[in-house]
């Protein structure tokens, strides 16, 4: 395992250096600047603020300082939100993105794989298309139709949970159902797919011949090996959770990261979003890593050398 | 591969026969429907947030416009993108897969290697920066050059290309997939061996027959180009105003909802359009696939 990760560490070095460089560049190319307004700055007082904030200069020493400023850890300030670091607001609000994060990766695997499997060992029968159709259903209606139906519903109708904010358990709840539906209908097919297969195969038959329950044959054998593919689907549903967070933290108000993410492009706070992309691609990276870590040690087949 | 007469059996069951009635009915209201409304209906009228009537059959909204109008609006945009979206997908990850699959060894290596990073990568983050830093300089350019259709419609325009440019994916996986299996075939062998050239055993004789699988997968990408889009109008940085797009209409409809006044009509009308079209396009999508692939 440790020699996987070294061996990957340049390529993923590389990617994390594109993703620096294709930021950076792309918020440039975006027409206005971060101190536009309505009324014309003086030159002066204009100059002094690109000076503060290293916007200064040509290009190409704009952008070699600040691949040495990221690469020291220091995502610099923030054009918005004067005096005040990007690191500052990641600070506060990442740890809010990622526990909702957290908690809806793992409602949807968990409520994926339980569905997958629940299908899957009811092949065809009434319950096997429910399950299927919800599925289809999860993973067809989207997230920010989900999150205002809920609001409506358990929110404003019934009154049960709160319609919004972050930090009691309760508000946790809809947030965190909602970012986990769609993909937890995803895994659930992956899950039932890949089961019916491995429910075929010839270990799984003479686990079956030796007497064995159908409870252990499914839940000891087959699974184990049938999750494989859900396995490989962790890494994207990594990436398309924090994506859906910016949705799931507007719909439901939630101060995190996602917010300051649609702003940043709205205001030009280019080092702002620049923070939050190379945060976000950063976690990611590392994420993919330690997946396909586990990936050789789930399945003694696969020798993961590359 | 796709046996000739299969499609008609999907079309059998009624399930299908349901999600192809409600893809025709969106489909023809979107085409003609805005044009049979009164004049009077496509501007900002007195009636602020009617509730459901005759007249006005999906209620009003903040400025007296007829929701089911502007629904119908929006189903126009959304359907021209997540389609000409596809079509943009369908072109690049069939033309990746294909000389990835053929190249094989280490070019196929390299190039699903890259594939497999940027699925792990927040694509659509990019895309949203992409947009907004090329929507300007592209309608500068399209003024410059005097092309009024392009200065109105720019932002759908980059929304097609960027949105095909992060849906090939999935397309390409499966193109390289079935080339890999078909090139050992002894057809194709015998293409090469005849002497013929590599792009024409690539045109004349395994894009053919990769066709049927990629036309099913097409069904599956345009639904998830209209998600991504709408997720972008959600957020206020995809279609921009007057226009509106499913995911425009259901901004306003999740900002109606609060505990002072619910206009629920602004949020359910919209929800249940574009749902129903997905459902429709996801299920025969999977049927098609179902029946092309029945290992699956």
């Amino acid at each position: 395992m440790l020699k996987l990760i070294v061996r990957r560490l340049p390529a993923l070095i590389f990617v994390l250096f594109c993703v620096v460089t294709l930021t950076f560049f792309l918020i440039r190319l975006a027409p206005g600047g971060p101190f536009d307004r309505e009324r014309k700055i003086p030159p002066a007082i204009e100059a002094q603020l690109l000076a503060k904030y290293k916007l200064d200069g040509p290009l190409w020493t704009q952008f070699t300082g600040y691949l040495a400023d990221v690469a020291r850890g220091d995502l610099r300030l923030s054009t918005k939100y004067r005096n005040r670091s990007v690191n500052e607001i990641l600070g506060q609000t990442l740890p809010v993105t990622f526990a909702l994060g957290g908690i809806a990766f793992v409602l949807a695997t968990v409520g994926g794989i339980w569905l997958g499997t629940f299908a899957a060992v009811r092949r065809d029968t009434a319950a096997d298309r429910l399950a299927m159709g919800a599925a289809l259903l999860g993973l067809s209606i989207p997230m920010f139709v989900i999150g205002p139906v809920l609001v409506l519903v358990f929110g404003l109708w019934l009154k049960w949970l709160p319609v919004g904010g972050w930090g009691s358990p309760a508000q946790i709840i809809l947030p965190s159902i909602t970012l986990a539906l769609p993909f937890a209908a995803v895994i659930a097919r992956l899950m039932r797919t890949s089961l019916l297969e491995v429910l075929n195969q010839d270990f799984v038959r003479t686990a079956k011949a030796k007497g064995l329950p159908d409870r252990s044959v499914v839940y000891k054998h087959a699974l184990r090996v049938a999750i494989l593919p859900v396995v490989t689907y962790l890494g994207p549903l990594a990436a398309h959770l924090l994506t859906g967070s910016i949705v799931v933290e507007t719909v439901f108000n939630i101060p995190g990261a996602g917010g300051f993410f649609v702003h940043s492009i709205l205001n030009r706070d280019g080092f702002l979003l620049g923070g939050v992309v190379i945060v976000y691609c950063a976690l990611l990276i590392v994420f993919n890593l330690l997946v396909d870590a586990s990936y050789a040690l789930l399945d003694r087949r696969i020798r993961v050398d590359a | 591969m796709l046996e000739p007469g299969s499609a008609a059996r999907i079309l059998r069951r009624p399930a299908a026969k349901v999600c192809l009635g409600i893809l025709i009915v969106v489909a023809a209201a979107a085409a003609i429907g805005p044009e049979l409304f009164p004049a009077s209906y496509r501007e900002p009228g007195p009636l602020q947030y009617s509730p459901p009537t005759w007249q006005h059959p999906f209620g009003t909204d903040l400025n007296g416009r007829d929701v089911l109008y502007r629904v119908l609006l929006g189903a126009r945009i959304s359907l021209v993108v997540g389609l000409a979206g596809a079509a943009v997908s369908l072109f690049l990850g069939t033309a990746y897969g294909l000389i990835a699959g053929y190249a094989g060894g280490k070019v196929d290596n390299f190039m699903m290697r890259l594939v497999d990073i940027m699925y792990s990568v927040p694509r659509l983050i990019f895309i949203l920066i992409f947009i907004n830093a090329f929507d300007g300089h592209l309608r500068d350019f399209a003024s410059r050059m005097d092309w009024p259709w392009l200065v109105s419609y720019s932002r759908i325009v980059i929304l097609i290309v960027t949105l095909g440019l992060i849906e090939w994916l999935t397309m390409a996986r499966i193109v390289r997939g079935q080339v890999l299996a078909l090139k050992e075939r002894p057809f194709v062998q015998a293409a090469r061996v005849l002497g013929q050239s590599h792009s024409k055993i690539v045109l004349r004789h395994l894009l053919p027959n990769i066709l049927p699988i990629v036309i099913v997968y097409l069904t599956l990408t345009v639904p998830a180009v209209i998600l991504d889009e709408s997720f972008l109008s959600f957020l206020g940085l995809g279609i921009q105003p007057p226009q509106a797009s499913w995911g425009s209409l259901l901004a306003e409809g999740a900002q109606s909802i609060n505990p002072l006044k619910i206009y629920w009509w602004l949020l359910l009308f919209p929800a249940a359009t574009m749902s129903a079209t997905l459902l429709a396009l996801n299920y025969l999508g999977d049927r098609l696939r179902d029946t092309l692939d029945p290992r699956r």
